[in-house]
């Protein structure tokens, strides 16, 4: 039976070579459908990836009870004082290693378009590079304490207009001095601009207020301890959460609704391929009738008739997988793009990530493909009457 | 109409074919409406936004709220019709991803800028009433499966009563609308009973988050924007002031190129599927060329031969695309497949008429070159042909 599958399939894979027009029409038309795969899926992956980054496991992030996003927490300064001398959040040579941050946005316009978006501006506290120690300063300066003087994210810089390293903003009353870019490996981090929360907090008419506390742990077990301690706290009503738990939560809308319209447009596509591959099959199937009808004449069974067209199909469809994946790879990882995040209305800054768990994917949905769009013409293959088969042109 | 018959005869003479040409060209039609829905839903309903209306905001960024003393100072600029405004509330109903956009809004003014939200005349005089009321599009309210009369608890999330407890709101009415593209998810509540908490705390009260005025006179619209804005001019509260239109435009750039990036490689694909599909049509009656010939041999005219065959693959063409824009449009109505993150999720009626005329270029388009070379063939040497 195997030395049957072998000569069958070697016959018919032998002579895709004169088949090749319709052949390539089932390559070219899975190729495009896993590009579209991966393509709509890396601006999923990528946007989880910039927000993954960002989060530290040693790291949490405190706002007030019942608040999803920064935007709409608050506390006074007292209790992001209280916050930020529990015990268990580790301590350096000026006290805890924790950033008590305002975030506001303001209105600035895309480099591209020329049109205002939503720049997420933040104010951090003097210790926030030592909370924040993947962050670092690649052109300028930090700005100082008490002083009108951003510092722009290297993806904000890119995505706005005129914030580069020593020019000036206004934003309502307040004229800003982009004194320094930082760099965050990536991460969302990247999109914003900081300057001095205290520095913030009038322009802002904020009064000593704060949105949120940024802290580090002694050690990654501790989050369980800290969170206990704070949330018991009668002078606190706060929702303690680990970084990387809140920018999960960031992501979950965008990464719904692209993730479903990814799925929608791939599967309507894959469908549109597999009957593509069926009439292309089924032609392959059609011009060798008296090929299979001669072998199945001189004694071979109709079950490798079977395998060696699914064979053919599964190659077919795997060789338009590759192609697929590589101009996916090529033309889209590390795409440059920027969105809104739709937990705080504000910009954020991602590149599409093309990782190899969805070029794997995309390999298995190409052979699925393949698969189906070749069971049906094997199948009237091996159920050909050997003698009319014959009979035919 | 008598030939029906026979060209029906050669449809079926390769009935796998056929059937095949047809499903691809149902799925790439499917696939462009869907497209098209999806489009519109990242446009944020720019078809929609009424070029009559302005809107103000704090200059800074929309999050800055603006002071309720300037909407009599707009009143009085000339050219203004109507004012009306809004906050954006931000409560959560029962759990953050159970997202619905709600706002305090002054309800009269509010409905009489905004006529596409149809209320029954009921239902609006017991909102008007009822200091807690609230309205609620149709879609949020099957969604969760309001009716009129229903208790709603939003938690506050920028807006908080003392105790933290949540607002309760009455469901006096459900709006619906007859215009495509208009947002049917939104919860709109009294301005006064926000108000009323926030002064009663003296915290943050008599702020609006942003005023939309209606203009006489749209061409006048870019004029008034700026003489508004020069009002507030070096105030402690500057002010932007565009068309609706410019705003959803801008908020819909925010969004960025993700929209147009999926749309653009995908109609990319869908060009590709008909292409294909076309030159298997094409194909099927260049391999008849001969069979044409003898059609003509037996007197029909060329006039004849060329309606046959074009007939023929305008009958696939509107099977498939016919069938394609149908389901399309069945599955669309079923609304957002994402659970209220795409609001605006409609087939705009646009769209599908540029389908509909999309089929027939198909249908013609590949029926039409293999059969003009069939006519100018003579027949001796189509015969000969084989």
């Amino acid at each position: 039976m195997l030395s049957q599958i072998i000569a069958v399939t070697g016959v018919n894979l032998r002579s895709l070579r004169e088949r090749a027009g319709s052949s390539a029409v089932a390559i070219i038309g899975i190729a495009g459908v896993v590009v579209i795969f991966i393509s709509v899926l890396s601006i999923a992956e990528g946007f989880k990836a910039a927000m993954v980054k960002a989060g530290d496991p040693q790291r949490i992030i405190v706002m007030r009870t019942g608040s999803d996003t920064e935007m709409t927490s608050g506390f006074s300064g007292d209790q992001a004082r209280l916050i930020m001398d529990t015990p268990g959040i580790q301590r350096g040579p000026n006290g805890p290693l924790a950033s008590a941050e305002l975030f506001v946005i303001v209105s600035h316009p895309l480099a591209k378009t020329g049109t205002d978006a939503n720049v997420p501006l933040r104010g951090v506290s003097s210790t926030v590079l030592q909370v924040r120690p993947e962050v670092t300063i690649v052109e300028g300066r930090m700005f100082e304490s008490g002083r009108n003087e951003i510092v722009v994210g290297r993806a904000a810089s890119r995505q706005f207009a005129n914030l580069t390293v020593g020019s000036s903003v206004r934003w309502g009353e307040n004229t800003w001095q982009v004194v320094g870019m930082f760099d965050a490996k990536g991460s969302i981090t990247e999109s914003e601009l900081w300057t001095d929360a205290r520095v913030l907090q009038p322009a802002y008419r904020r009064g000593n207020s704060y949105q949120s506390v940024f802290a580090r742990l002694d050690s990654v077990d501790s989050f369980q301890s800290v969170k206990d301690a704070m949330t018991s706290d009668q002078r606190l009503q706060v929702t303690v959460l680990r970084e990387q738990e809140y920018y999960a939560a960031q992501s979950r809308v965008l990464g719904t609704v692209i993730r479903t319209v990814g799925f929608i447009i791939a599967g309507l596509m894959g469908l549109g391929a597999i009957f593509g591959a069926v009439n292309t099959m089924y032609s392959a199937v059609a011009s060798r009738t008296r090929e299979i009808a001669t072998l199945r004449a001189l004694g071979f069974a109709s079950f490798p008739v079977v395998v060696s067209v699914l064979v053919e199909a599964v190659l077919l469809s795997l060789v338009g997988g590759v192609i697929g994946g590589v101009l996916a790879y090529v033309v889209f990882d590390g795409y440059q793009t920027a969105t809104m995040n739709w937990q705080s209305f504000s910009q954020v800054a991602f590149a599409f990530a093309v990782t190899p768990a969805l070029l794997a994917q995309a390999m298995l949905y190409a052979i699925g493909m393949g698969l189906l769009g070749g069971l049906f013409p094997a199948w009237r293959a091996s159920r050909m009457p050997v003698v009319t088969a014959l009979r035919q042109l | 109409m008598k030939y029906l018959h026979l060209v029906w005869r050669n449809l079926t003479r390769r009935k796998i074919r056929t059937i095949f040409t047809v499903l691809s060209i149902l799925i790439a039609f499917l696939l462009y409406g869907v497209l098209m829905a999806i489009r519109a839903a990242f446009g944020m309903g720019i078809e929609v936004a009424g070029a009559d209306r302005l809107m103000t905001i704090h200059k800074v960024s929309f999050i800055q709220p603006l002071p309720k003393s300037y909407m009599e100072r707009i009143r009085g600029v000339e050219g203004i019709q109507e004012i009306t405004h809004a906050n954006w509330f931000g409560g959560i109903y029962q759990d953050p991803s159970n997202f619905i956009a709600n706002f305090a809004v002054e309800p009269e003014s509010w409905l009489k800028m905004y006529p596409e939200f149809e209320l029954p005349e009921d239902q609006k005089k017991a909102w008007l009433a009822d200091r807690a009321g609230a309205i609620v599009g149709i879609d949020t309210a099957k969604r969760f499966g309001w009716k009129v009369g229903d208790r709603v608890p939003l938690q506050g999330t920028i807006y908080r009563k003392a105790d933290n407890s949540p607002w309760d709101f009455t469901i006096d009415g459900i709006y619906d609308s007859q215009v495509k593209g208009t947002d049917k998810t939104q919860f709109f509540f009294h301005y006064n009973y926000l108000n009323e908490n926030r002064r009663a705390r003296s915290f943050g009260s008599d702020q609006v988050g942003w005023y939309i005025v209606r203009v006489n006179n749209p061409a006048e619209a870019d004029g008034l924007a700026r003489r508004m804005d020069a009002m507030f001019a070096n105030s402690p509260a500057e002010t932007k002031t565009a068309t609706e239109k410019a705003f959803v435009a801008d908020f819909a750039k925010q969004v960025g190129d993700i929209g147009s990036i999926m749309t653009a490689i995908a109609a990319v694909v869908m060009f590709f599927i008909l292409f294909v599909a076309g030159n298997a049509m094409a194909q099927s009656i260049r391999e008849r060329t001969n069979e044409l010939a003898i059609l003509k041999t037996l007197g029909f005219t060329d006039g004849k031969v060329l309606g046959m065959v074009l007939a023929e693959s305008a009958l696939i063409a509107v099977l498939g695309g016919g069938l394609g824009l149908l389901i399309a449009w069945v599955l669309i109505a079923q609304g957002d497949p994402t659970g209220g993150l795409l609001p605006l999720f409609y087939f705009p009626p646009k769209d599908l008429i540029f389908g509909c005329v999309l089929v027939l270029l198909l249908g013609i388009g590949s029926g039409f070159l293999p059969a003009w070379q069939a006519g100018r063939l003579k027949i001796v040497d189509a015969l000969r042909r084989s």
